[in-house]
């Protein structure tokens, strides 16, 4: 049994994983492709317009690919986590099903109309198209957040006679306050996504000196967004969800900080490797104080280390935990930097012709994947030993006659064909990319006509 | 409110074998309606733009049954553990076929993801029959209240089933052939052209193994699961659904012959409406019949807890409206024949 539970965590980890490569991209997207529509219906400047084209190709590709790696998210709840769904079902399967009922419902509606309806429709028509794929992506971005906040903050249930579950406040379920800044939190990942690679886009037209007026518009309109969301990552965002971890995972924040020892005045460790059989970090490059200072602002405050929580409360992967955390901050601010620097070039009107720093927003692009992707392995590792935070350990939540190699074996056949989707996603965003805003201006027209004809 | 909850998730789960039934018996039908790249490309634009939208019915479905009755979920997910893999690996297939072969243009290219679409959409079609006909069977639960079911045993209804047995391989190639004449019904109204009288004619024969199966797995079925005969005693009434799919599938021969694509669309439509409806009319009050009786899981042993039930009743009415306001929607900006045009900004 203990042999299935780590193939079931591994299974749930790793769909979930490649499926979220997706929807941080179209949920950031969509929020660019209204402001690209948005200043087409203000200028009424067509190459707005084409650009809303080009990234609505991209980001057709890219939901196509979220949606068939979203539902086996759904089915596994029941296949691998059964004893979880059946005690939890009755609280989480609430905005679970309202995810397919108030978002999936409108979001393909108006994709269907924003991809394949734009003759049909009036220009404020189709801008209203692309608003209501934006509103039913981060409706449905806010659903299952609250669904993850439920299970890190669980709230507004009783336990009903047969150990169940039960919801006893369902706007208690709706507006944990955990769900609200994990959410923003969140969003503001996805658009960092949706802006690095608008702007890496962008630059690698100015590098290659090609479609340079779309070129601007991209690295202009992912600098301008990407600024603000990095800047509110951090704060408020990033530190009112530390705050929360602090209140109410105390042994979360130790882990991911590599906090052996209780202690007031407790340093922030910058680099180090957690070094669980001697309980210390080694080579630690620290900041004084400065935990404390961050977590209760006081710089004298004291912090409970890992020592002082019986070891069977500890998160089961402490060093990854703490990498995953880390490299999630390194990654955040670097972000900061890049975007701040890039948006003073950009007042100072030096960025298109700054080719270092181009260089720099090209080879971004992988980086807030990366990002995201350590983001929620904190917020997933942090969450353990308990699959319910408090309340059910995630040991006694797989489905009991699922054995190992069963799991096994759906598993490595997700690996295979996602590794073909992977393959045949890169090749085909890559080719959009290559054929650019404009394929009549780049290709034979013939050509050009069956690609626009998609 | 349990009882509220079975029929609504009956009538989801209605809507979507209605939409996606479609989706999935024009990929079936694929390469037999359509001969050349034009051709492949009107079967592939009467459904584009619908598909995903008809797939999320699943997902909402899914989703309800999930929250209704978490018990079911449990149970009936981890003991189809195998297929339900399988399902998902297809419903994957089928989506990408759909959504990159026009990403390309060459003579690989369309003719592998044509292949892809047919084959996914055809077996998704025999993997959803089986899995009814796994439920109206009955499935080896205990007293845990979990199972799991092999893919195959002897293919017997004996006490050691599998998926596959020859009741549910009966039920998938019925499956089979009724989403084979509700695509080919879909794709005759959507489409003009070849495309069209082939799939006019397909429909037309198709019917006839439609007629047999029904009348062979029927007659089976009563045998197979007892609970049925049972609740028609008690509900005279239910018989009104059986006699809603004899009328629909009459409906559709005689409409076939008048030429009312419309019309034979939707009595296909009130077919699989009275089909559905009928199985879920003979299982009730069980959700998921176990081979051994006493382990069944019925409405009340599996249904989540009241207050759930109804302050879901509330927003899944609202999200209900607003779903059918979308769908109307859609279905109306994408009416009539599908074109496939050839000029720069057009999106077929």
């Amino acid at each position: 049994m203990e042999q299935a539970l780590g193939v079931h965590r591994l299974h749930f980890a790793f769909t979930i994983t490649f499926h979220y490569i997706f929807p941080q991209l179209t949920m950031g997207l969509a929020l660019l492709l209204v402001y690209l529509k948005t200043k087409f219906l203000r200028t009424g400047d067509e190459h707005y317009n084409r650009s809303a084209r080009f990234w609505a190709r991209i980001f057709g590709i890219n939901f196509a690919m979220g949606v068939v790696t979203g539902v086996p998210m759904e089915f596994q709840f029941g296949t691998n986590w059964a004893a979880f769904s059946r005690a939890a079902g009755g609280v989480i399967g609430q905005t679970l099903a309202m995810e397919g009922v108030f978002s999936f419902f409108l979001e393909s509606s108006f994709l269907g109309i924003f991809l394949f309806g734009e003759k049909k429709l009036s220009r404020m028509g189709h801008w209203f198209s692309a608003f209501m794929v934006f509103l039913g992506s981060w409706l449905s971005g806010y659903l299952i957040v609250a669904t993850d906040a439920w299970m890190q903050h669980p709230t507004s249930y009783t336990l009903g006679p047969r150990g169940e579950i039960q919801l006893s406040n369902f706007w208690g379920l709706l507006i944990n306050k955990w769900a609200l800044w994990q959410y923003a939190h969140t969003m503001l990942g996805a658009v960092q996504t949706g802006c690095f690679v608008m702007a890496g886009v962008g630059a690698f037209y100015l590098l290659t000196h090609r479609d340079e007026i779309y070129g601007r518009t991209f690295v202009k309109g992912g600098v301008l967004v990407g600024v603000v969301a990095a800047i509110l990552q951090l704060s408020p965002t990033g530190d009112m969800q530390g705050r929360l971890i602090t209140e109410h995972q105390p042994v979360t924040l130790a882990a991911m900080e590599g906090l052996f020892d209780t202690q007031n005045g407790a340093p922030l460790a910058i680099l180090g490797q957690p070094d669980i059989q001697h309980r210390k970090l080694d080579n630690p490059l620290e900041i004084p104080s400065m935990l404390s200072f961050l977590t209760y602002r006081k710089w004298t405050a004291n912090v409970r280390g890992l020592n002082s929580f019986p070891e069977d409360q500890w998160p089961d992967t402490i060093a990854l935990l703490y990498y995953s955390y880390h490299v999630m901050v390194g990654l955040g601010t670097i972000f900061i930097a890049v975007m701040v620097v890039s948006a003073f070039l950009l007042w100072r009107e030096k960025l298109y012709s700054s080719r270092w720093m181009l260089w720099i927003l090209m080879l971004s692009v992988p980086l807030p994947y990366i990002a995201n992707t350590a983001g929620w392995m904190t917020a997933e590792l942090g969450r353990q030993p308990w699959l319910i935070y408090g309340l059910m350990r995630t040991a006694h939540g797989i489905s009991p006659k699922v054995g190992a190699g069963n799991a096994w074996f759906t598993l490595i056949g997700f690996m295979g064909l996602y590794t073909v989707l992977a393959i045949l996603w890169l090749f085909l965003v890559y080719r959009e990319i290559e054929l650019g805003p404009d394929p009549g201006a780049n290709l034979d027209t013939e050509t050009a006509v069956l690609i626009a004809a998609d | 409110m349990g009882i509220v909850w079975f029929w609504l998730i009956a009538i989801m789960l209605t809507v979507y074998v209605l939409l996606d039934g479609f989706d999935l018996g024009a990929g079936a039908i694929h390469l037999l309606v359509a001969k050349t790249d034009e051709e492949r490309r009107q079967v592939l634009a009467s459904i584009g733009p619908v598909w995903d939208g008809n797939e999320v019915w699943l997902i909402a479905a899914g989703g309800t049954l999930y929250f209704a009755f978490p018990a079911l979920y449990a149970s009936g997910f981890s003991g189809f553990y195998l297929p339900l893999m399988m399902v998902l690996w297809l419903l994957i297939l089928r989506g990408t076929s759909i959504e990159f072969r026009n990403h390309v243009k060459s003579k690989v290219w369309d003719p592998l993801w044509d292949f892809v679409f047919c084959a996914s959409s055809l077996l998704l079609a025999v993997f959803f029959g089986a899995a009814l006909a796994n439920v109206v069977r009955g499935v080896p639960l205990d007293a845990s209240g979990y199972f799991f079911e092999p893919l195959w045993t002897n293919f017997q209804l004996g006490d050691d089933v599998g998926i596959l047995d020859w009741y549910t391989i009966l039920v998938g190639v019925l499956a089979l052939a009724v989403l084979v004449m509700h695509g080919a019904l879909w794709v005759r109204m959507k489409t003009d052209g070849p495309v069209s009288e082939r799939a006019a004619t397909l429909a037309r024969r198709v019917w006839w193994a439609v007629l047999a199966l029904t009348a062979i797995v029927t007659t089976v079925t009563f045998q197979v699961q007892p609970q049925i005969k049972e609740n028609l005693t008690t509900w005279p009434l239910g018989l009104i659904l059986p006699l809603l799919a004899v009328a629909g599938l009459a409906g559709v021969q005689f409409e076939l012959i008048k030429h009312d694509e419309r019309k034979a669309f939707f009595a296909s439509c009130l077919y699989i409406t009275g089909m559905l409806t009928s199985v879920v009319f003979g299982v009730f009050p069980m959700v998921l019949p176990a081979r051994n009786p006493i382990y069944s899981l019925t409405v009340n042993s599996a249904k989540a807890a009241d207050y759930g039930l109804e302050v879901g009743l509330t927003w899944w009415i609202l999200g209900m409206i607003l779903a059918t306001g979308y769908f109307t929607f859609v279905y109306r900006s994408f009416a009539g024949k599908v074109v496939v045009e050839k000029d720069p900004h057009g999106h077929t």
